[in-house]
């Protein structure tokens, strides 16, 4: 049932909404709404209800082992939750002074201080809004960076195959071409293709290390002299930080450019499909480049750094500073963890994949990449099980639904056929692994024995296998009332 | 160690399973000159106990303060079942609907943010929400130009939020589009549409109408709406989704009504938070559908016919379509879209337009008292919302530090932008500022002035 099927003429709430109606007479009627909205008369007890009741229909890591590859699907403390939500901090209107917000702004630059560290980059800016934002203004740097020095003939970023969608479609928006290279089958980047892919009209290689194949670049240091030697820039896609944090810092690869995604590395919640948080940090060369705003520190006195102090920064990219919300989140993660625990993240993040590849190998399913270590996560290809059975990924990834699992990721990266990558993170103990294990190991065994099972799964959810096709020809994006 | 459950005998197990005899040959692939990642700047952890000690140091800080600032962020009372129910683990720490059986709740609660939104808006369809308003109106100039195909120029009135135009051109400024700026007139603060006149001849794929502009003024929007319409450019409002409880939504501005609303969703039920996360909306007619970027949700069946929700229009997205798709955008803003559907539920339509009215209705209060003091007016001689302009007999600087010592931020400074608008304050009074707030607002100024 929708909330507005609950409605009824002339139900409302009392105590939230101002008990009486106000006048409007500074506004001619011109201006004024002929027609309320649609939105929904109910009580506060059927709101409540309603979307409590919403919420027990969802999978999440508070219920559910998730093994999302590539999305870093790990516990996402209460504390940084309850301590980011202190109400100073959520009264505070973003243009307030600056001596009004020293104890957040101190959060800030703190902030932006460990994440030189981790990254070891020469500056950090923590505007970007997510991932996708994130990379736009990396991209949007290494263009800067190249016009500043009057080189406008490179028009070309070179991207693996490999990589998430976001890489290209970025490259796409900031005006660039897009020029694709393959993967050989150690599942590195084929270093001959990078060869006869730079020149001069290089801007830059986007790249994410460890790759979306679940394995460490091993050339990158090769493929770094290769790009910087024809000019171009090297940007680091920070999507699988968590599997190298404390080992390895992008800044020592050789990278000019990096984002990071705070809800993945730094456990910000991942929230339905947001809010992200995505820092960028850069080498020393960028630095007049970086997005602002930024916070900056002197005698102890924190303030903002705009348009005014950095005249070549790319600018802004959100109304006020980025998600603050949730920079706070990871800030107060970091705090919680510290040192030690920061240098622990990847490697028990690495433990767990290597483990889990280990038992699920051992169970009978063929891994991508079998001679290589796993990094924070790997990929388990279902092609000979779909020629042999008719059986998909897919298929696979609903059954498991039905026994209480959120499937892995599915048909990515698009060059292994009939995958699954599966990222566990190092927040789940060796007894969620085995019981993962159990029941992929259950599955194996009805894809042989009753392949229709496995075919029309899932079966135990609120709702059975939901019909893509008819969503998109029969287009049904919002509810009407005599429908 | 911090959340990670492992036990010295399990660490033992798995490696035996794996074949390694340590954690670290695990990261034997990583050649060794790169092996220098050890961490010298992060600080020991903390507890729990710690950790909650030094924010709540900071936070208590940084304090309270009455709020009279707008300028596109806005003070409103959050009812406390809107983040108690959206901090609900499920929403919270789930992902991206891409499994639809095992994501009905987040996918049903899209569906019907979508279906307000559009009411709203007044619009045919509304997308599962963008990062920002500023993003927001920078991804409606790439959809229309998509959709114009003839022309790469957008019409952009200075009455717009400054902040959002150099996002605009942050975003779009490496894809050949044109900004175009369109003055206001200084005495009634908006766009006169016959000072359009002039753009005749022009060829542009929109324009930017925003209700209410930066200065709280109404925009003529009607006018703008069908000036743009009779030369085929495309009309977009940058509109508050509170202002729209009361105001013509921009779906019946003019014969035809605008054919994109982009707008902060902040507003419903967000804090303030220094600045986000917020949500940007997005809706359009029918005709621009295809055009839309980012997530959408649609109804459709499962294999029993029965009700169910799912990810839809996926074709137009960079998963699928990688550099040929419609935006690079990934996610949406699920859980501030989550607290603004549960916002929107519990006021419905009555409670969102009476918090509309008392907003509107106290700026009134405030102006009207304030104007009773000597040497301040009203900059703008227009209607407004719940936010306008007064010129001040004293450097604004000097009156907002005075009132910060009282305990208010008495509003925002018009010259951070606007270079030639001298001793302007932009003042905000939303329904969460009771009679007496208002009265020791007033007194305070006086004080300040003096």
């Amino acid at each position: 049932m929708l909330i507005f099927e609950h409605a009824r003429p002339g139900r409302r709430n009392y105590s939230q909404a101002p008990t009486t109606t106000a006048s409007t007479e500074g506004i001619p009627d011109q201006f004024l709404r002929k027609k309320q909205p649609l939105l929904p008369e109910v009580s506060e007890m059927d709101t409540v209800r309603h979307y409590t009741r919403l919420s027990q229909k969802n999978f999440s890591i508070d219920t559910e082992f998730y093994p999302l590859g590539s999305c870093t699907m790990k516990y996402n403390p209460r504390a940084c939750n309850a301590l980011a939500m202190l109400p100073q901090f959520l009264s505070r209107h973003p243009l307030a002074p600056e001596d009004t917000g020293q104890g957040f702004l101190a959060c800030m630059y703190d902030l932006q201080e460990i994440l030189k560290d981790v990254t070891g980059m020469a500056g950090i800016s923590l505007a970007p809004m997510a991932g996708a934002q994130g990379e736009l203004i990396g991209v949007m740097m290494i263009r800067a960076y190249h016009e500043s020095r009057d080189d406008y003939e490179r028009t070309e970023i070179i991207v693996p195959d490999a990589a998430h969608g976001t890489n290209p479609a970025t490259a796409v928006m900031c005006g660039f071409k897009v020029v694709e290279i393959a993967t050989d089958k150690e599942g590195n980047v084929d270093l001959n293709a990078l060869k006869a892919a730079v020149g001069p009209k290089t801007a830059g290689l986007m790249l994410t290390n460890p790759s979306t194949l679940g394995v460490f670049e091993e050339n990158v240091t090769e493929m770094s002299r290769i790009v910087h030697e024809a000019g171009g820039l090297l940007y680091y896609d920070g999507a699988n930080l968590n599997a190298v944090l404390g080992k390895v810092k992008p800044g020592d690869m050789g990278f000019d450019v990096i984002h990071i995604n705070l809800h993945k590395t730094f456990s910000t919640p991942h929230g339905g499909g947001g809010p992200g948080s995505a820092p960028v940090g850069v080498a020393k060369r960028l630095l007049p480049f970086l997005p602002v705003p930024f916070v900056s520190s002197e005698n102890g006195t924190y303030s903002w750094v705009t348009e005014k102090e950095r005249p070549q920064s790319i600018g802004r990219l959100s109304a006020h500073m980025g998600n603050a919300g949730v920079l706070l989140r990871a800030y107060i993660y970091v705090r919680l963890l510290g040192r030690d625990g920061m240098n622990r993240v990847a490697e028990f993040a690495t433990l767990n994949a290597n483990y889990l590849m280990a038992e699920l190998k051992k169970a009978g399913f063929e891994i991508a990449f079998p001679t290589r270590r796993a990094s924070h996560e790997f990929i388990v290809t279902l092609k000979d099980i779909k020629d042999n059975t008719g059986v998909t990924a897919m298929n696979l990834a609903k059954r498991l639904l039905d026994k209480g699992f959120h499937a892995p990721t599915t048909y990515f990266p698009i060059l292994v056929p009939e995958c699954l990558l599966i990222e566990p993170a190092e927040t789940e103990s060796k007894q969620t692994l085995d019981a993962f294990v159990t029941a992929m190991k259950e599955i194996l065994a009805e894809i042989k024995e009753q392949p229709d099972l496995v075919k029309n799964a899932p079966h135990t959810m609120p709702l059975r296998k939901l019909d893509d096709v008819k969503a998109a020809r029969e287009l049904d994006l919002c509810w009407k009332p005599d429908a | 160690m911090p959340f990670i459950p492992h036990t010295q005998d399990d660490i033992a197990e798995m490696l035996a399973s794996i074949g390694s005899d340590s954690i670290e040959t695990l990261f034997d692939e990583i050649p060794d000159d790169l092996r220098s990642g050890r961490l010298n700047i992060v600080p020991p952890g903390l507890s729990e106990m710690e950790i909650s000690r030094l924010m709540m140091e900071r936070a208590t800080r940084d304090g309270f303060y009455q709020n009279f600032i707008g300028a596109g962020a806005y003070d409103h009372h959050i009812p406390a079942a809107v983040w108690q129910i959206t901090t609900r683990g499920e929403f919270y720490s789930s992902y991206t609907p891409y499994q639809a059986e095992a994501s009905q709740g987040t996918l049903q609660l899209l569906y019907e943010y979508q279906t307000m939104m559009a009411s709203l808006t007044g619009m045919d369809a509304s997308n599962a929400s963008l990062y920002d308003g500023a993003t927001a109106l920078a991804e409606a100039v790439l959809m229309a130009v998509r959709s114009h195909r003839s022309s790469r120029r957008i019409l952009m009135p200075q009455t717009v939020h400054p902040v959002y135009k150099k996002v605009v051109r942050a975003i779009v400024g490496n894809q050949k589009i044109d900004i175009v700026e369109a003055p206001f007139c200084e005495e009634s603060g908006r766009i006169l549409p016959e000072s359009l006149e002039k753009f005749d001849d022009e060829e542009f794929a929109a324009i930017v109408i925003p209700q209410p502009n930066f200065f709280g003024v109404l925009e003529q929007v009607n006018e703008l709406t069908d000036w743009a319409h009779s030369k085929k450019t495309l009309a977009i409002g940058v509109v508050n989704p509170v202002s729209l409880a009361l105001l013509t939504p921009p779906g019946e501005w003019g014969s035809d009504g605008a054919d994109i609303a982009v707008g902060e969703g902040q507003p419903l039920g967000i804090p303030l938070s220094s600045g986000g996360p917020y949500f940007g909306f997005m809706a359009c007619k029918n005709n621009l559908i295809r055009q839309i970027p980012g997530r959408i949700i649609g109804r459709t069946n499962d294999l029993d016919g029965k009700q169910g929700f799912v990810l839809t229009l996926q074709a137009r997205e960079q998963h699928i379509r990688r550099s040929k798709a419609t935006s690079n955008i990934c996610t949406n803003q699920g859980l501030m879209v989550t607290a603004a559907t549960i916002y929107m539920s519990l006021l419905g339509p009555d409670g969102l337009r009476r918090v509309a009215e008392h907003s509107h209705a106290n700026t009134m209060d405030l102006v009207q008292q304030l104007e009773k003091i000597s040497g301040v007016k009203k900059v703008f001689n227009s209607p407004f919302f719940h936010e306008t302009a007064l010129k001040l007999p004293k450097p604004v600087d000097v009156v907002l530090a005075r009132m910060k010592e009282k305990g208010i931020l008495a509003g925002f400074d018009l010259q951070t932008f606007y270079p030639e608008m001298s001793d302007t304050l932009l003042v905000c009074a939303t329904e969460t500022k009771t009679a007496a707030d208002i009265q020791n607002y007033v007194t305070q100024f006086e004080q300040a002035l003096k």
